[in-house]
């Protein structure tokens, strides 16, 4: 059963299609890889997904229901959480406070109540920060609590993305290049949190990387986007022998993910 | 660390002690000065949740300062209202008005809402000049002190120090409380990355507006008081400079800070002051230089300059302990 069904999406920037025609679905507990190279239009598919950006055509359905309809700040109340490529985190909170900030669209409270600290606003808080709190010692962040996010480094600040984004309970996460920035080591430790976001917490996975070699390694499945157009999708095995994704990513017949070995 | 928050803990009830005692120790023209240094307090921390903690830049905060104003002098003067009961519907008919002006300034960012809200400082005068008929045109409105309750054996300067002090202590709990949970974080977060924040769930459109009513409400009751304590409004005490002078508090005080909004009413108040004393020639030149001073020895404002000596004082001390 498909979680996410995406239908004939289109984007144009100007008089650039951004996205032509994309369908795909990811299934529920699945880890699925969207690759492509620069410019092939992955961002710009999750920033449809987060209702940041507005498709010219196509629909996008969530569990069965349109999402399209949907304004942006309703998307991580629906159960989609997301990270950024270039990370958006609010540098003057701190860590703690970032990931506390994920918490907004599971929690309640409102101005007046906060204004005049009602008791529950109280217990909701101490449950917002203990569930922030967890996933910081889940990410190894724990230690970084008290620090403001400016000025932390940017593998680190990574982290604090993927603990803001599962702060929202989401069931389908959205993550754009976890690996930027990482080396052989830190890729290896993102594979295998990547799994365990899977199957210990029931979140199935939608990734955007550049790095074949984590994406071939952790993905059910890779769809592969060129120039807007969905050019392949399958299991990772098949998509590295597809001669059309090795014209897409090489222009010549040299093998996808020999990079990553 | 600990012990160093330990000893933060203490100035508010501190202060709020020696606030306590200083209308029994200051010339009754020296307590309405800081009378004067409480109201403006309020209409900071009004205008430093918008402009500080949310972003929203407002040269146009005097206006609600006049709305608040002559809300209070109109009630008083037409229907005889109770003076206390109108500084809460003050307060209420700008939170209602700033909501409104919110909204329409979602579309604007930036220098562009900077803009919007000047427009705003500068009709204000004439608008109130208009409507003669309630806010008695350029004459403005005369009210009478406040007496103070029989009993307490206070003078009206006294009373009102008090009132004010009252009304401060409540709005800045409810201002720090508003802002150290789940509604402040929002409101900080859309300041901070406005993109990040809508992708949260934030609804950045809806937490705006309420910024800018509880923005417009702070100041609301700040300009009630203000009616109270001068016992007159003008429509010419309402001008553009006042917006401006607001927003020089919030910064020289400390932008995003609570207590900058204290330092910052005590700079509006008490440095044009000094200024006339050093130099009855050119008083604003000597104004500005204050200004400028303060801005280069403490770019922070106020308290985060403060804030910064004392997180420095702290690990010297510990440092020191530990070697």
């Amino acid at each position: 059963m498909p979680i996410l069904t995406v239908h004939n999406l289109t984007v144009r920037f100007g008089g650039i299609l951004a996205l032509d025609s994309v369908s795909f679905d990811v299934d529920e507990g699945a880890i699925v890889g969207l690759i492509g190279p620069n410019g092939a239009g992955k961002t710009t598919l999750f920033n449809c997904l987060s209702r940041l950006d507005t498709p010219d055509g196509g629909d996008v359905r969530f569990d069965g229901r349109p999402i399209l309809g949907l304004s942006a700040h309703r998307i991580a109340a629906l159960g989609i959480g997301r990270t950024f490529q270039n990370l958006a985190l609010f540098p003057t909170l701190t860590v703690l406070q970032n990931v506390m900030v994920g918490v907004h669209c599971r929690t309640g409270s409102d101005v007046l109540s906060n204004a005049l600290w009602l008791p529950w606003v109280g217990r909701e808080e101490a449950a917002t920060r203990e569930r922030a709190s967890e996933l910081l010692r889940f990410l190894d962040l724990g230690a970084l609590a008290d620090h403001p996010a400016a000025g932390l480094p940017f593998g680190t600040l990574k982290r604090v993305e993927l603990a803001r984004a599962l702060a929202s309970r989401p069931r389908l996460l959205l993550v754009d290049e976890p690996a930027g920035g990482l080396n052989h080591e830190e890729v290896a430790t993102l594979a295998k949190l990547l799994r365990a976001i899977r199957d210990s917490r029931g979140v199935t996975v939608l990734l955007v990387e550049h790095h074949m070699g984590l994406v071939m390694q952790v993905s059910d499945k890779v769809v592969v986007l060129d120039f807007g157009r969905k050019i392949a999708e399958g299991r990772p095995a098949d998509v590295q022998r597809n001669p059309d994704v090795i014209r897409a990513y090489l222009g010549t017949d040299a093998r996808v993910g020999a990079e990553a070995v | 660390m600990r012990r160093g928050q330990g000893w933060l803990r203490a100035i508010p009830p501190a202060a709020l002690a020696l606030g306590c005692v200083l209308p029994f120790l200051l010339s009754n023209f020296r307590l309405f000065q800081f009378t004067q240094v409480g109201i403006y307090a309020i209409a900071l921390l009004g205008l430093n949740i918008l402009t500080g903690y949310n972003g929203q830049i407002s040269l146009g905060h005097g206006a609600f300062y006049a709305l608040g104003a002559y809300t209070t002098a109109i009630m008083i003067d037409k229907w005889n209202v109770p003076y206390g009961w109108t500084i809460p519907v003050a307060g209420l008919v700008c939170l209602a008005v700033g909501f409104l002006f919110g909204i329409p300034a979602l579309r604007l960012e930036g220098l562009y809402l900077a803009l919007a809200t000047f427009a705003l400082a500068l009709a204000v005068p004439q608008i109130l000049k208009y409507f003669e008929y309630w806010t008695g045109g350029s004459q403005g409105i005369v009210l009478s002190k406040p007496e103070p309750p029989l009993g307490l054996g206070l003078s009206p300067d006294q009373w009102l120090y008090f009132v004010t002090l009252g009304v401060l202590v409540v709005l800045f709990v409810l201002g720090a409380n508003l802002l150290r949970g789940r509604t402040g974080r929002a409101i900080v977060a859309i300041r901070d990355n406005p993109i990040a924040a809508q992708a949260m769930g934030v609804n950045s459109a809806l937490y705006k507006s309420l910024t800018f009513g509880v923005s417009a409400a702070y100041t609301g009751v700040a300009g009630a008081l203000s009616a109270l304590a001068i016992a007159f409004v003008a429509p010419d005490a309402f001008n553009v400079f006042l917006s401006i002078t607001f927003l020089v508090g919030i910064v020289i005080g400390g932008l995003a800070s609570i207590s900058g909004a204290i330092f910052g009413a005590l700079f509006i108040q008490f440095v044009p002051n000094w200024a006339q004393e050093i130099s009855k020639a050119a008083p604003w030149a000597m104004y500005g230089i204050f200004l400028i001073v303060f801005m280069y020895v403490m770019p922070r404002g106020i308290a985060g300059s403060l804030w910064l000596a004392w997180t420095r004082l702290a690990r010297v001390g510990r440092t020191g302990r530990a070697g």
